[in-house]
Order: C-alpha cells, then sequence, then structure tokens
C-alpha cells in the first residue's frame, strides 16, 4: 500500500509540475508533508538541502530520500519510476506530436497559466518553512542566517551547496556554544 | 532510427553530467549540451535547443526527460533506460548513505542542531526560487494578468482547495484560453473580409 501511496505521491508532484524540476517542490511537500505525513517541515527542508547539496535533479533526490524513508529500497525504485518515467516516456513518445503543438499556442497557453500558480505555491512554502526555521533557530538565528544566505546566493552568486555546508557547521560548532 | 552512439558512451555522458551537475535540473543543462552537442556530436546546437524547449512544455523534472531522450535519440529504448539510470545512480547511492548516516545519529544534540541550522538556507533558496518564477510568470502573463492569476491562486489555496486541482483547473483554463483567442482572431479576420 505504501508503494502505491508513494507512486501516487510522486506522480502527481511530477506530473503537475511545470518549469522543470524547482517547479515540482511545492507540490511534492504537499503530497509528503500535508498529505501522507511521512515527513515533517524541518525534514523536508533538510532534505533540500541535502538535495542540492548532492549532485544531481533535486526531484530525483527528493523521492530517493522519501522514498527510502517510507520503504526503503523498494520505496526508492517506487518513487524513483513515478517521478521520471511518465514524462521522459511522454517527452520521448510525443516530441513531434508537441513540436507541432508548441506552435499553436495550446502547449504555451498552458504553461504559461501554471507559472502563477507555481509561484504563490512557492511563497506559501516559504513562508511555511520561515515558521519552521524560527521554531528551530528563534528569530534572531533565523534572519542573520536566511538574510546572509540569501545575500551571499544574489550578490556573490555564491553556489547554495556551500551556504548549506556553512551552516551545517555553524550548526556544529557555534550553536552549541550559544545554547551552552 | 539507426544508432548514432554505443550503449557505454551513453551511459558514461549522462553518468559525467549528473555527477558533475550540482544544484538541480536547470543547472545541469550547459552540461549536457557539452556532451551532446560538442563532445559527441549527436545533436546541432538548434536541435538541442528545440529539444530543451519541448522538454519545458512537458512537466517533470527537465534532466531526466533530457537524458531520456539523449539515450534513445543515440541507442534506442534501451539507450533510454540506460541514460536515465546512469544520470540518477551515483546521487542516489549518496542520498541513501547520507540519509543512513544522518538517521543513526539524530538522537545526538550536534546533529538536531545541524539541521536546525540549515532551514534558513532553504527559506533562502524558497525566496529566490519564488522571485524567479514570479519574474517568469511577468514576462509570459504581463504585470496585470500575472498578478490577478496569482491572487486567484492565492485564494483558492487560501481557501484550501487541494492544490493539483488548482493546478489542473489553470490548465484547463490555459487550454481554453488559446481556442477563445482563436476563435476570436478567426471571427475578426472573417468579419474584416466581409466588410
Amino acid at each position: 500500500m505504501n508503494l502505491l501511496h508513494l507512486m501516487w505521491a510522486f506522480f502527481v508532484a511530477n506530473a503537475l509540475g511545470y518549469g522543470g524540476g524547482p517547479a515540482s517542490i511545492p507540490l511534492m511537500q504537499d503530497q509528503v508533508v500535508h498529505g501522507f505525513h511521512w515527513v515533517t517541515n524541518s525534514q523536508f527542508a533538510n532534505i533540500l538541502a541535502l538535495g542540492n547539496a548532492l549532485p544531481g535533479p533535486i526531484s530525483t533526490n527528493v523521492a530517493t530520500y522519501v522514498g527510502y524513508l517510507v520503504a526503503g529500497w523498494p520505496g526508492v525504485l517506487a518513487a524513483l519510476v513515478a517521478t521520471i518515467v511518465p514524462s521522459a516516456a511522454a517527452f520521448v513518445g510525443l516530441r513531434s506530436l508537441l513540436a507541432r503543438h508548441s506552435r499553436s499556442g495550446l502547449v504555451r497557453g498552458m504553461t504559461e497559466l501554471v507559472q502563477p500558480v507555481i509561484t504563490v505555491m512557492m511563497l506559501l512554502l516559504t513562508l511555511q518553512m520561515s515558521r519552521t526555521a524560527i521554531g528551530g533557530v528563534g528569530v534572531w538565528q533565523f534572519v542573520g542566517i536566511g538574510g546572509l544566505s540569501l545575500f551571499a546566493m544574489i550578490r556573490w552568486r555564491l553556489h547554495p551547496a556551500f551556504l548549506i555546508l556553512g551552516a551545517f557547521a555553524y550548526g556544529a560548532f557555534v550553536m552549541p556554544l550559544a545554547s551552552g | 532510427m539507426r544508432s548514432v552512439g554505443t550503449l557505454r558512451q551513453v551511459a558514461l555522458a549522462m553518468m559525467r553530467v549528473g555527477v558533475l551537475g550540482y544544484g538541480g535540473g536547470p543547472s545541469v543543462i550547459p552540461l549536457f549540451r557539452h556532451e551532446v552537442v560538442t563532445r559527441l556530436a549527436w545533436m546541432d546546437d538548434a536541435a538541442f535547443a528545440e529539444t530543451l524547449a519541448l522538454g519545458y512544455a512537458l512537466p517533470g523534472p527537465i534532466a531526466t526527460k533530457m537524458a531520456a531522450y539523449v539515450g534513445h535519440r543515440a541507442a534506442g529504448g534501451v539507450g533510454a533506460v540506460v541514460a536515465v539510470t546512469a544520470h540518477i545512480l551515483p546521487t542516489c547511492l549518496a542520498t541513501v548513505a547520507l540519509l543512513s548516516v544522518f538517521g543513526s545519529l539524530e538522537h545526538l544534540r550536534v546533529v538536531r542542531d545541524m539541521i536546525a541550522a540549515v532551514v534558513p538556507v532553504v527559506v533562502a533558496m524558497l525566496a529566490r526560487m519564488t522571485f524567479d518564477f514570479a519574474v517568469r510568470t511577468k514576462r509570459s502573463l504581463g504585470w496585470k494578468n500575472g498578478a490577478l492569476s496569482m491572487v486567484v491562486a492565492c485564494g483558492l489555496l487560501a481557501a484550501q482547495v487541494n492544490s493539483a486541482l488548482v493546478i489542473l483547473l489553470y490548465l484547463g483554463f490555459g487550454a481554453a484560453r488559446s481556442h477563445i483567442q482563436r476563435a476570436f482572431a478567426a471571427l475578426r479576420a472573417n468579419g474584416g473580409r466581409r466588410s
């Protein structure tokens, strides 16, 4: 049953995520945190962090992680198949058909109108995660770490992987000092 | 279709892209291009650009779609399976290994602090993605329609409408919109001819 649930959750999240992997993030969170309660928001944040610190597509990393947590290796396989196969098979099979329709504007009209929904879902997820972050490290550390991360990503174009490693180091060495 | 590459070539190329591509789907596109267009010459630049654009027209992760297509083009159906597997397998194994390590250390105070400290970084990442998607929305729908459709989506989601349903609703409207616009355009063209 868990395997079917895994397949359903990751199929829905990826079949509706238009605009590449990142678009699926809020949908995956909705399924695995709110839908099936497999992980908490804080766990999901860490899955995203590790998924981003490791190479490879973020959706397949999340699918692997949650699949393994829920049902071991069979779970990994179920979550990955549901993530990859529908869109990959459709793409290989329908490429020529797609090429015709993308010019007709039908496909463009659909993908364009999904973007505002993804934007709003991403925004709501950001707010939810802010609450989780404040619950974990308090307001000041949240503002400090989050603000510095945002600045480093935008101004210095620093890759998130370094920030994630930096945050791990901060949690390991600085936070124990502060809390005594 | 005649095979243009060996399975070994497919596997090695896609594994390189998978292992070297940090930061999720979109950031690996230049690596795909390097392997497929520059190194192996399985596609020219124009074909690659068109494939990429069409890939974005379908939902789901872009990297696995690209890998499947490249593998299929180079070595048929088996090539597609080999390409996708080679692309994600190394990271999959690393993910499970990391998960096991974290899982066995979760009771430690230090690990709990590390886990808590990383959440603000994730918030910053998500904030940036939100901004990117907002810019894309503005570019394709314009200020007014973009903002309007976001407010409506926000209302629906706040009213606890299932997120999948909201997306399907917008997809349906998007599909219908092009039909409606075309019908209007045809009507206007006909009207113009008559007068």
